[in-house]
C-alpha cells in the first residue's frame, strides 16, 4: 500500500494533462511589445505629446472596461487579459498628435463600451474596437481628425498630398520607412510596425497570412493602376511600396486586420479575408472620399467573417 | 523528412529517460491479472483458485473472436478469482497469483538467440499470435489476430511499424527498438510473411537518433524493410496520421479502417512481442512501462510482468514526490489519470508519468478568443471551438455534421488553447453521445429490415 497521505494528493483529470504556457493575458503582452517599437519612432518623431495621448487612451480604455465589467455585468474584472490596454494603444495610434485631449476620452468610450462591452466583451466582439472608435472619431471629428500640422511637419499626409495631386511625383519612401512624415501616431514608421510583425511571428502570436496577403495585394492592386495609367520606369515600383508603407497600411494589416475576435478561423478564410482588405483598402485610397481607407477596409471585412467562418472549411482528414 | 502535413503541435519533449537501458524489474510476490486487459470480450477463466499454474500457462481463454487470452505471468497459486481495483477505481475481474518461484512453461525458449528463419504459413503465424494473447501495446488494446485477419475484399499492402513514440515523456517502444532492434525487425517480417505484403516501413520520430540507427542497421539485410525518420511532431504516431506520413494515403473517415488504404500497424513493442510468440513461443507475459516524471528521482524503462502493482515501479523510481501529483497511465497527451495505484500493469500500459508542482493541475479557463490556434492544431482537420461549444449545448445534429466522430482525441485542441479551455472534455462527451446515436440509428433500421 501506498503512503496514505500521499495518494490523497492524487489529482484526476481527463487527458490532455500538457497546456501551453501561452495565456490570453501573455498574448497581449507581446502585443504591448510589438507596438513599442512604433511608440518610440512615434515619440521621435511628434514629441512627448504622443506618450501622453497612449497613456490617456489607455487609461481610459482599462477604466471603461473596469467601470463596465463592475457596475452593468458585475462579474469578475477581465482588465488583468491586457486587451483593453492593446485597444488604448491602438486607439492611440490612429490619432493624430493634435488631438485634443476630450476626444481621446470619447475615442476610448466608444471603442470599450459601444464595440466591446455591449457585445459581452473579449471574444464577442465582430467589430474591432479600436477601429470602430477611430472611425466614429472620423465621422465625428473630421477636422481634429485629419489635422496633421505640428512643429515637426506641416501640411498634408502623404496619402492626402498623393490624393489631391494629378501625378505621382515620386515619394520619400525612405521617410515613410523611418518615420520621417506627417501622419497618425502608430502609422509613421512603417520599418518599427515590421519589427513588431517579426516580434509577432517569433512568438507565435500570429501568422503571416492575413498580413502579407494584405500587402500583395495592395502592392498588386496599384502595380496595376499605374501600369494602366500609362506610367513607366521607377513610378511602376515606387507607386505600390508608396501605398504600402504609406498611411495605416501596415498598422492596419499586422496589428488590427489579425485581431483574432474579428478574423477568420481558417488560414484560406484569413487569406480571403485579407484579400478583401487590401482590395478595398486601394479602392478608398484611389476613388473615395478620405485619403486613407484602411479602417473602413477592415470594418467592412469583419462584417464577412461570420459568413466566411461558416463556407471556408478545413479540408477534413481523408476527405477529398 | 517525412511527416503528416494537417495540424499538429510541438509539447516539450521530457524524454526523462531516454538514456536509461532497459531493467529487469524484481518479480511481485503476487499479480493481479485482470480478464479484460483489451478491446472485446472479457476473457473467461480457464483456472481455478488453488491451482498451481507456471509462467506462459493459459489462465483465460478468450472469449469470441475479438477477444484475448491472458496468461500467467509468474509461476504459483492460483488464490483468487475476483473482482479487483483498476486504475480508474473501477472493480474488474481478475486472477490473481501468488508467486512461488520463477518456473517457466517448458516450450518457452528464453534463449538469446535471435531466430530469423521461418516455416509457418501466414494462417499459423496469426494462429500463434492469437495464441499468445497479444494486443497493441501502444495503449489501444487492440487484439492484434483480429487485426491480421483481413476482411474480404480488403488487401493489405504495407506494413507498417509504429515506432514514432511521439507522446511526450514515454521512452518504451525508443529502447525496445534500441535494445532489441534485430527482434522487432524480424517481428516485422513475420507480419509481413503472415499478411503476404512485400513492404514494411517502420516509421521513428527523428528525436531517436539511436533508435533509427539501430533499426537501420538491423534492417539493411532486408530490402523489403525500409526505416523512415519522422519529423518530430506530435500526433506523428497517431495511426491515421503515421499512416499519411508513410504512404501518403489518408484513411478516409469512420467507419473506414487503415486496411481501407492498404495499411496495417503495429506498435514496435506489439512487433517484438509478435516475434517472441511465433519464434520463442513465448506468451504476452511482460513488457516495457516506461516510469517517468520530473518529480522522481530515477525515471526507468522497465521490464515488467504484467499483473505487477503500478505502485511498486512509482517506488523503484524514487517514489511520488511531495506535494500535488497527477499519476497518468501513458504519457501527458492522451495518458488516463490514476487513483488507484495499487492497480495491476496490464498489456496496454507503455508509461507510468508522474506530473508534480504546477503541472499537475489544469490552468483555470479563460473566455475563448477565437485565436483559431485549435482549429490550426486539430490533425483531423475539424473546429475543436465549434464542437466543445456545440457539446455544451447539446447541439448534436450539429455535432454530427462537423464530423465530431472523426475526432482521434489527440488533445491538441487543448493543449494549444491560450485560454485553457477543456475543449477535449466537450467533445469527448459530444463524440460518445452522437456514435451513440449513430449506433442507434443502424440498429432501429436492422430491425426494421
Amino acid at each position: 500500500m501506498m503512503n496514505a497521505d500521499k495518494v490523497k494528493n492524487l489529482i484526476v483529470a481527463p487527458s490532455p494533462h500538457v497546456q501551453t504556457t501561452q495565456t490570453t493575458q501573455s498574448i497581449m503582452r507581446d502585443v504591448l511589445i510589438a507596438l513599442l517599437p512604433a511608440l518610440l519612432v512615434s515619440t521621435w518623431a511628434f514629441g512627448w505629446r504622443v506618450i501622453g495621448i497612449t497613456a490617456l487612451s489607455v487609461v481610459c480604455c482599462v477604466g471603461f472596461e473596469y467601470l463596465i465589467q463592475r457596475f452593468v455585468v458585475r462579474g469578475a474584472s477581465t482588465v488583468g487579459n491586457l486587451s483593453a490596454a492593446v485597444t488604448g494603444v491602438l486607439l492611440a495610434f490612429n490619432l493624430p498628435v493634435t488631438i485634443p485631449w476630450w476626444i481621446v476620452v470619447i475615442g476610448a468610450f466608444v471603442a470599450i463600451a459601444v464595440a466591446k462591452m455591449t457585445f459581452g466583451g473579449l471574444g464577442k466582439n465582430p467589430f474591432n474596437p479600436a477601429i470602430v472608435g477611430r472611425v466614429f472619431l472620423l465621422i465625428a471629428y473630421p477636422v481634429q481628425m485629419t489635422s496633421f500640422a505640428t512643429d515637426a511637419f506641416t501640411g498634408a499626409t502623404p496619402l492626402a498630398a498623393m490624393k489631391f495631386s494629378p501625378v505621382f511625383a515620386g515619394a520619400e519612401l525612405g521617410d515613410l520607412f523611418i518615420g520621417n512624415v506627417a501622419g497618425s501616431l502608430g502609422e509613421v514608421a512603417a520599418g518599427a510596425l515590421l519589427l513588431g510583425f517579426a516580434y509577432l511571428l517569433w512568438r507565435r502570436v500570429i501568422t503571416w497570412h492575413i498580413p502579407v496577403t494584405i500587402f500583395i495585394t495592395m502592392a498588386l492592386f496599384a502595380f496595376f493602376v499605374a501600369w494602366g495609367r500609362g506610367w513607366t520606369g521607377a513610378a511602376l515600383w515606387e507607386f505600390p511600396m508608396f501605398h504600402l508603407l504609406a498611411g495605416g497600411a501596415m498598422l492596419g494589416a499586422i496589428f488590427m486586420a489579425t485581431d483574432y475576435v474579428t478574423s477568420p478561423m481558417t488560414v484560406r478564410g484569413g487569406v480571403i479575408y485579407a484579400v478583401g482588405i487590401g482590395a478595398l483598402t486601394m479602392c478608398f485610397r484611389l476613388w473615395g472620399a478620405y485619403p486613407e481607407g484602411m479602417s473602413f477596409a477592415i470594418l467592412i471585412m469583419n462584417a464577412t467573417v461570420p459568413l466566411i467562418n461558416k463556407y471556408v472549411k478545413n479540408r477534413r482528414f481523408g476527405v477529398k | 523528412m517525412k511527416t503528416f502535413r494537417k495540424g499538429g503541435i510541438h509539447p516539450s519533449e521530457n524524454k526523462l529517460s531516454a538514456g536509461a537501458a532497459i531493467e529487469e524489474f524484481a518479480l511481485p510476490d503476487v499479480v493481479v491479472l485482470p480478464l479484460s486487459q483489451h478491446i472485446g470480450a472479457p476473457a473467461t477463466p480457464v483456472v481455478a483458485v488453488g491451482d498451481h499454474v507456471v509462467v506462459g500457462q493459459l489462465v483465460a481463454e478468450a472469449t469470441g473472436f475479438v477477444s484475448a487470452r491472458v496468461h500467467a505471468s509468474v509461476s504459483g497459486t492460483v488464490v483468487a478469482i475476483e473482482p479487483r481495483l483498476n486504475p480508474q477505481g473501477i472493480k474488474q475481474p481478475a486472477i490473481v497469483i501468488r508467486r512461488e518461484e520463477d518456473q517457466w512453461a517448458p516450450e518457452i525458449d528464453r534463449s538469446q538467440r535471435v531466430v530469423t528463419e521461418c516455416v509457418l504459413s501466414g494462417a499459423e503465424i496469426i494462429e500463434k499470435i492469437r495464441r499468445a494473447g497479444i494486443v497493441g501495446l501502444g495503449g489501444a488494446t487492440f487484439p492484434t489476430h483480429v487485426k491480421l485477419t483481413i476482411p474480404a475484399g480488403r488487401k493489405a499492402e504495407f506494413v507498417i511499424v509504429n515506432g514514432a513514440e511521439c507522446e511526450p515523456y514515454l521512452t518504451s517502444d525508443q529502447r525496445v527498438m534500441t535494445e532489441r532492434s534485430g527482434e522487432v525487425v524480424e517481428g516485422a517480417r513475420l507480419l509481413a510473411k503472415a499478411l503476404g505484403v512485400t513492404r514494411v516501413l517502420i516509421g521513428i520520430e527523428n528525436n531517436k537518433p539511436e533508435a533509427i540507427a539501430r533499426m537501420t542497421e538491423a534492417a539493411a539485410r532486408y530490402p523489403e524493410i525500409e526505416v523512415v525518420p519522422l519529423r518530430m511532431k506530435y500526433p506523428q504516431g497517431g495511426e491515421k496520421q503515421l499512416i499519411a506520413a508513410l504512404t501518403g494515403r489518408e484513411v478516409p473517415p469512420p467507419p473506414a479502417l487503415p486496411i481501407d488504404v492498404g495499411a496495417v500497424v503495429s506498435n514496435a513493442s506489439t512487433v517484438l512481442a509478435v516475434y517472441e510468440a511465433v519464434q520463442k513461443d513465448k506468451p504476452l507475459v511482460e513488457r516495457v512501462v516506461t516510469v517517468t516524471g520530473k518529480g522522481l528521482k530515477e525515471p526507468k524503462n522497465l521490464l515488467v510482468r504484467l499483473g505487477t502493482p503500478m505502485s511498486a515501479l512509482i517506488e523503484v523510481a524514487g517514489g511520488l514526490p511531495e506535494g500535488d501529483c497527477k499519476v497518468l497511465g501513458g504519457g501527458p497527451m492522451m495518458g488516463r489519470a490514476m487513483i488507484q495505484l495499487d492497480a495491476p500493469v496490464t498489456k496496454g500500459c507503455s508509461g507510468i508519468t508522474v506530473l508534480s508542482g504546477a503541472d499537475a493541475s489544469r490552468q483555470p479557463a479563460q473566455t475563448c478568443i477565437k485565436c483559431a490556434k485549435c482549429v490550426a492544431a486539430c490533425p483531423m482537420g475539424l473546429e475543436p471551438y465549434l464542437l466543445s461549444k456545440g457539446a455544451q449545448r447539446q447541439k448534436w445534429e450539429a455535432l454530427e455534421a462537423g464530423d465530431v466522430t472523426s475526432c482521434i482525441e489527440c488533445g491538441c485542441c487543448q493543449a494549444t488553447c491560450p485560454a485553457h479551455l477543456p475543449l477535449l472534455d466537450w467533445i469527448r462527451l459530444g463524440k460518445q453521445t452522437v456514435s451513440g446515436m449513430i449506433r442507434a440509428r443502424a440498429m432501429a433500421q436492422t430491425s426494421r429490415k
